[in-house]
C-alpha cells in the first residue's frame, strides 16, 4: 500500500466554497461522466494528471494547516469523480485523520457502493452530495449515465448517517424547472443527515477548457440562471 | 514636570522625562468589543470634506497639480495660514496658504524642483535660482560632488535603483504625539538639556556635528510654535482636551512636511494615543461619540491633502502622489493587554465616513491575539475598500517592542528613537544578468562592472553561475553601500530633518535600510538550471541576450521547497554581504524586499532573464512570485512568501494579495471569517506583511475605461495604497493581470 499513487489534476489551497472553512482541495483525474456542462472537462481523461504519492500530499496538506485549523476547515477531494481512486483515497484519509484534519468528498456517487467505497466513507467527516438530476431520463441526457447509483449512494449515507450536502446545479430549462425541483426537495426530505441544500448557479467560465481540448461547448445556447431563477429555486428547496 | 492639561491621568515615569510609552500604558483604555458603537459623518464633515473632493477633481482637471508656490522656499514659518473653509474646520493647518498649493524645498537639489516646475508649465522665481546655484549648496550637489564613476555606472544601468539622491530620503518618523503630550517648550528645555550634555574630552567631528544638529531642532521647534501662532493657537504647553491634543499633534506632523518633502513622510502609531484625550473627555461628558469621530476625520481628511512638488518621473516610478502618511493602528503590548482603542476603529471608520483612500496608509499590526472584534472590522474594512495592509506584531515586538511604528511601507522603527537611512534598492534579476555576462549589462551591452569572468557554455550549470552571482552580489553590495554612505553624509548635512529630529531622543538607532528587487525571478533562474535546462542565446558580440528552457522546473509561489529554499538563500546571502559594509554613522544594515509599483519600470529597465522572463516584462512586486507562476492557489503563496526570514530582512517583506470577492466565501459572513483565518494563518508562520486586495476583475476594467467613476478607488501595491486611476496605464494592467486569485 505504501507505493499507492493519485492521478492528480491539480490542487486548490485556498479553498472557500466546497465545505466548511479554509479547504486545501485536491482535484483528482478522471470521471465516468459526461456532464454537458462541466467546468473541468479537463479532468475526464483517466490517464493524464500528475502522479503523486499519499505522503507528498500530506505534506502539502500539513503545511496549510494553519490555515485549515484557523478556519475550522479541512482537506475536500473533488475531481473529476474521486471515487475512482478509492485505494488512494484510503490511505490520503486515513493519514489526514490521524493528524485530526477534517475529510470531505466532493462526488456525484455515480459508482455503485463497493467495500471499499464503503471503507473510505468510515473515513469521511462530510460528503458534498451533487445529484446531476433527480429525473433519471433527464439525467442520462445530461451525463451519460443514470442517477440510480447517486440516489443509492444517498441512501446509504443516511444509513450510515454520515453529513451530507446535497448540491444541485441549477440549470434554466435543464435541471432549473419547478416541477424537477419538487422532486427534488421530496427527495432530500426522505433523509435526515442532510445539513445544507447548495444551490451552484451555472456558469459557463469552464467553456474554454472545452475549446483548449478541442472540443464544442454542450451547452452553447443556454442561458445564466437569473437572480429570480435563483430565488425562486432557494424558495422551493426551502433554503 | 506638572502641568493643569493633566488632571485625570496616572502619572509615572512620563511626568518625570520624554517618555509617550509609559504615558499610554499608564492611562490608555484596552477595546475588546465590536464596531456598533461607531457613529457616522456629521454633516460639517459631510459638508467640508465635499469641498475637499471638489479641490481635488479640480486638482486632476489641471493635470495633477493644482498650484505651486514657486517664488517661496518652505520653511516651517516660510507661509501664511491656510484654510479649506475655516467656519467648517475642526482641525487646521495646510502646507502652504491655499489647498493642494504645492510647496518647494529646494535644499534637496534646484534642479529637481526646477523640473517639477517645467513640467506644469511654472518657473521657480529668478531670487530662489539666484540663491540656490549661487549662494547654498544643496544634497544633490553634495552626492554628486562625491559620487564614483562605478557608482554613476551602477546608477545609470539601473542595476542600483531609486537612490535618494536627489529628493529628500524620508523614512523617518517624528514622535509628534511628544508635541501633543508635553507642549513645545517642555520639548525646548529637554533638548536644551541634551545640548548641553553634548560634550566629551576633545571636540570631535561628532560632537560637533551633534551640537550643530541639537542647535537645529531648538530652532524647529521654535519655529513650531511660530507656525502655530500663525493660525491663533499656542502650542507652547501641553493640549488640554483630544481637539487640541489631535490638533497639536498635527502640527508637529504639518511642520514636517513643510520642512522635508521627504519620499515616505509617515505620522507614526497615534490613534490608540490620541483615545486616551478622547477618553478623558467622553468621561467628562464634553464631547459625544459623534464628535469624537468628527475630530478623527477632519484629523484624517488633513492628512489627505498633504501634497509635494515631485517631477512627472517620479510620479510614474510610484503611482501618482504617494506621501506614505503610515499610521500604524493596532497590536498588542508586551504585558499581553491589547493596544487595540476604540480610536483604532475611528480611524478605520474613516474609510466609511470618508471613502476609500489611499492615505493615510492605514497599517494594522495584526496579532492572533487581537480580540476578534477588531479583527472582524479590519476584515470588513479590507473586503470593502481594499485600502488596509497588515504587519505582523506578534513578529515584530520581539524586535522592536510595543511602541513602534512603520515608516513607508513595511520598515519598523520604535517611535522616536530610531530612524533609517532609506536605501531603495539593488536590482538583483540584473545582477544574475551581469553575472552571467561578466558585468556587461544585457540590453545595452556596455561594461558596467569592472570585468568579470563571463559565462560561455552553452547551457548554465547551476553551480558555476551560482558562484558567479555570489562575487557579482558581493560587488554590488559593496558599490550600492558607498554611494547610499555618501547620500546619507550630504543628506544629514544639507536638508536635515531638524523638526524630525527634534521629536527623537538624543541616543537613537540608525539602520542603513538597503533593499532588493527581482527576488523571484533570480529564485526561479536558479530553479530553472537545476531542475530543467536553460540554453543561451548569445549575440555577436557574446553578450547573452536570452535564454531558452528546456523541460519544466519547480517556481516560487506554490510553497514547493526545492525553489523557495533557493529563495531563502538569496535573502540571507545578500543580506550577510551588506552586513560586511562599513555604514554611515554607525549605522545597522538592514533590507527589505519592497518594489512598491516601480516592479514595472524595473521589468523594464532589465533584459530576458534565465527564468523565461521577456526582456521588459514586470518583475512580480515585493516578494512575490512572477505574474501567472502559482498555480496552486493563494494559501501555498502565503506559505511561500512564510518561508523568507526576517531576521535578514528586518526592512520588510511585501506581498501583495488580490482576491476576487467570490473566492473568499459565498456570503460577506464566510468572507469575512476566511480573510482573519488566512490572515491568522499566514502571521503565526512569523510572516511578515501582505497587502489585502479584494476586487473584480471587472471592476478594475471599468474603472479603465471610466476613471471619472471611480474617482476614491484604492488598490494596494507591495506596502502602499495607490488611487487605481492616477497609476499608468501600464501600471494598470500590471495590476489586472497579477494573479488575482479567482478559482471558485
Amino acid at each position: 500500500m505504501e507505493n499507492i499513487v493519485g492521478k492528480i489534476h491539480s490542487f486548490e489551497s485556498l479553498g472557500t466554497v466546497d465545505g466548511p472553512g479554509i479547504r486545501f482541495v485536491i482535484f483528482m483525474q478522471g470521471c465516468p461522466l459526461k456532464c454537458k456542462y462541466c467546468h473541468n472537462r479537463d479532468t475526464w481523461d483517466t490517464h493524464s494528471g500528475t502522479e503523486y504519492s499519499v505522503d507528498e500530499v500530506l505534506k502539502k496538506v500539513l503545511h496549510s494547516k494553519p490555515f485549515i485549523d484557523n478556519s475550522n476547515g479541512g482537506v475536500t477531494v473533488s475531481g473529476g469523480e474521486p471515487l475512482l481512486q478509492v485505494d488512494f483515497l484510503i490511505e490520503l484519509f486515513k493519514v489526514l485523520k490521524s493528524h485530526k484534519i477534517h475529510t470531505c468528498i466532493d462526488t456525484a456517487g455515480s459508482l455503485k457502493i463497493s467495500p471499499k467505497i464503503e471503507e473510505l466513507l468510515s473515513y469521511t467527516d462530510l460528503v458534498l452530495l451533487d445529484i446531476k438530476h433527480i429525473d433519471n431520463e433527464k439525467c442520462i441526457d445530461l451525463t451519460g449515465a443514470p442517477n440510480t447509483n447517486t440516489l443509492e449512494f444517498a441512501n446509504y449515507l443516511k444509513e450510515q448517517k454520515k453529513p451530507v450536502w446535497i448540491r444541485q446545479v441549477l440549470i434554466p430549462e435543464i435541471t432549473g424547472n419547478e416541477e424537477d425541483l419538487h422532486k427534488l426537495k421530496a427527495f432530500v426530505d426522505t433523509l435526515d443527515n442532510v445539513e445544507k441544500i447548495e444551490i451552484m448557479p451555472y456558469h459557463d467560465m469552464g467553456k474554454f477548457k472545452w475549446e483548449a481540448l478541442g472540443e464544442k461547448y454542450p451547452l452553447e445556447n443556454i442561458p445564466l440562471p437569473t437572480d429570480e431563477d435563483i430565488r425562486k429555486a432557494k424558495e422551493i428547496l426551502e433554503i | 514636570m506638572q502641568f493643569k492639561e493633566w488632571e485625570d491621568f496616572v502619572q509615572g515615569d512620563w511626568t518625570k522625562e520624554i517618555n509617550v510609552r509609559d504615558f499610554i500604558q499608564k492611562n490608555y483604555t484596552p477595546y475588546e468589543g465590536d464596531s456598533s458603537f461607531l457613529a457616522g459623518a456629521t454633516d460639517k464633515t459631510k459638508k467640508l470634506w465635499d469641498e475637499v473632493l471638489e479641490l481635488f477633481k479640480k486638482e486632476r482637471d489641471a493635470g495633477g497639480v493644482l498650484d505651486i508656490s514657486d517664488d517661496i522656499a518652505s520653511t516651517i514659518t516660510s507661509h501664511e495660514a491656510g484654510y479649506i473653509d475655516r467656519a467648517l474646520e475642526d482641525i487646521v493647518g495646510l502646507q502652504t496658504e491655499a489647498p493642494l498649493k504645492r510647496a518647494i524645498m529646494p535644499n534637496g537639489g534646484i534642479r529637481i524642483v526646477e523640473k517639477s516646475c517645467e513640467a506644469y508649465d511654472r518657473k521657480v522665481s529668478p531670487e530662489i535660482e539666484n540663491i540656490f546655484h549661487n549662494y547654498r549648496k544643496t544634497h544633490n550637489d553634495g552626492v554628486f560632488d562625491v559620487y564614483t564613476p562605478e557608482i554613476r555606472a551602477a546608477r545609470s544601468s539601473h542595476l542600483i535603483t531609486g537612490l535618494p539622491d536627489g529628493y529628500g530620503r524620508g523614512r523617518i518618523i517624528g514622535d509628534y504625539r511628544r508635541v501633543a503630550l508635553y507642549g513645545v517648550d517642555a520639548l525646548i528645555e529637554e533638548k536644551k538639556e541634551e545640548f548641553n550634555n553634548a560634550r566629551s574630552d576633545w571636540m570631535s567631528e561628532d560632537i560637533v556635528r551633534e551640537r550643530e544638529e541639537i542647535s537645529e531642532q531648538i530652532r524647529a521647534l521654535n519655529s513650531l510654535k511660530i507656525m502655530a501662532a500663525k493660525y491663533d493657537i499656542d502650542i507652547s504647553k501641553p493640549a488640554n482636551n483630544a481637539k487640541e491634543a489631535i490638533q497639536w499633534l498635527y502640527f508637529g506632523y504639518l511642520a514636517a512636511v513643510k520642512e522635508q518633502n521627504g519620499a515616505a513622510m509617515s505620522i507614526g502609531r497615534t490613534s490608540s494615543f490620541l483615545d486616551i484625550y478622547i477618553e478623558r473627555d467622553l468621561k467628562k461628558g464634553i464631547i459625544t461619540e459623534a464628535e469624537a469621530q468628527e475630530y478623527m476625520d477632519h484629523f484624517v481628511m488633513k492628512l489627505r491633502m498633504i501634497r509635494f512638488l515631485r517631477t512627472p518621473e517620479y510620479d510614474q516610478l510610484f503611482s501618482g502622489d504617494p506621501v506614505w502618511v503610515t499610521e500604524s493602528i493596532g497590536g498588542m503590548g508586551i504585558d499581553g493587554r491589547t493596544l487595540v482603542t476604540k480610536n483604532s476603529f475611528r480611524m478605520l471608520h474613516t474609510l466609511n465616513t470618508l471613502g476609500p483612500s489611499p492615505e493615510p496608509n492605514l497599517t494594522v499590526l495584526w496579532s492572533t491575539r487581537l480580540p476578534s472584534g477588531f479583527k472582524k472590522f479590519c476584515s470588513q474594512m479590507s473586503i470593502k475598500t481594499s485600502s488596509i495592509q497588515y504587519e505582523n506584531d506578534d513578529l515584530m515586538r520581539e524586535y522592536w517592542g510595543d511602541d513602534y511604528g512603520i515608516a513607508c511601507c513595511v520598515s519598523a522603527m520604535r517611535i522616536g528613537k530610531q530612524m533609517q537611512f532609506f536605501g531603495a534598492r539593488a536590482n538583483l534579476a540584473k545582477t544574475l544578468t551581469y553575472a552571467i555576462n561578466g558585468g556587461r549589462d544585457e540590453m545595452s551591452g556596455k561594461q558596467i562592472t569592472p570585468k568579470f569572468a563571463p559565462i560561455t557554455s552553452e547551457y548554465l550549470d547551476y553551480d558555476e553561475v551560482w558562484d558567479r552571482f555570489d562575487q557579482m552580489m558581493e560587488y554590488v553590495a559593496a558599490t550600492y553601500v558607498d554611494a547610499l554612505n555618501i547620500i546619507h553624509y550630504m543628506h544629514d548635512k544639507y536638508a536635515y530633518e531638524a523638526l524630525e529630529m527634534a521629536l527623537h531622543d538624543r541616543n537613537i538607532l540608525r539602520t542603513m535600510a538597503c533593499g532588493i528587487a527581482g527576488l523571484s525571478i533570480v529564485a526561479d533562474s536558479f530553479s530553472a538550471m537545476k531542475y530543467a535546462k536553460v540554453k543561451v542565446i548569445r549575440d555577436e558580440t557574446g553578450l547573452a541576450v536570452d535564454y531558452k528552457i528546456e523541460g519544466d522546473f519547480p517556481k516560487y509561489g506554490n510553497d514547493d521547497d526545492r525553489v523557495d529554499d533557493i529563495a531563502v538563500k538569496i535573502e540571507k546571502t545578500f543580506m550577510d554581504k551588506l552586513r560586511k559594509q562599513k555604514t554611515y554613522r554607525g549605522s545597522k544594515p538592514t533590507m527589505s524586499i519592497l518594489t512598491i509599483t516601480s516592479n514595472v519600470v524595473y521589468g523594464k529597465a532589465t533584459g530576458s532573464t534565465p527564468d523565461g522572463r521577456r526582456a521588459g516584462e514586470p518583475f512580480g512586486p515585493g516578494a512575490n512570485p512572477v505574474h501567472g507562476r502559482d498555480t496552486n492557489g493563494a494559501v501555498s503563496v502565503l506559505n511561500t512568501i512564510a518561508k523568507l526570514k526576517y531576521k535578514n530582512s528586518e526592512d520588510g517583506i511585501s506581498y501583495t494579495f488580490a482576491i476576487v470577492p467570490a473566492a473568499l466565501g459565498k456570503d460577506e459572513d464566510t468572507r469575512i471569517n476566511n480573510l482573519v483565518s488566512i490572515l491568522d494563518g499566514y502571521f503565526c508562520q512569523l510572516s511578515h506583511h501582505i497587502n489585502v486586495n479584494v476586487f473584480d476583475r471587472a471592476l478594475l476594467e471599468d474603472a479603465m475605461e471610466h476613471p471619472e467613476k471611480y474617482p476614491q478607488l484604492t488598490i494596494r501595491v507591495s506596502g502602499y495604497a495607490v488611487n487605481f486611476i492616477k497609476l499608468t496605464r501600464e501600471q494598470q494592467l500590471d495590476v489586472i493581470n497579477r494573479t488575482i486569485h479567482e478559482r471558485i
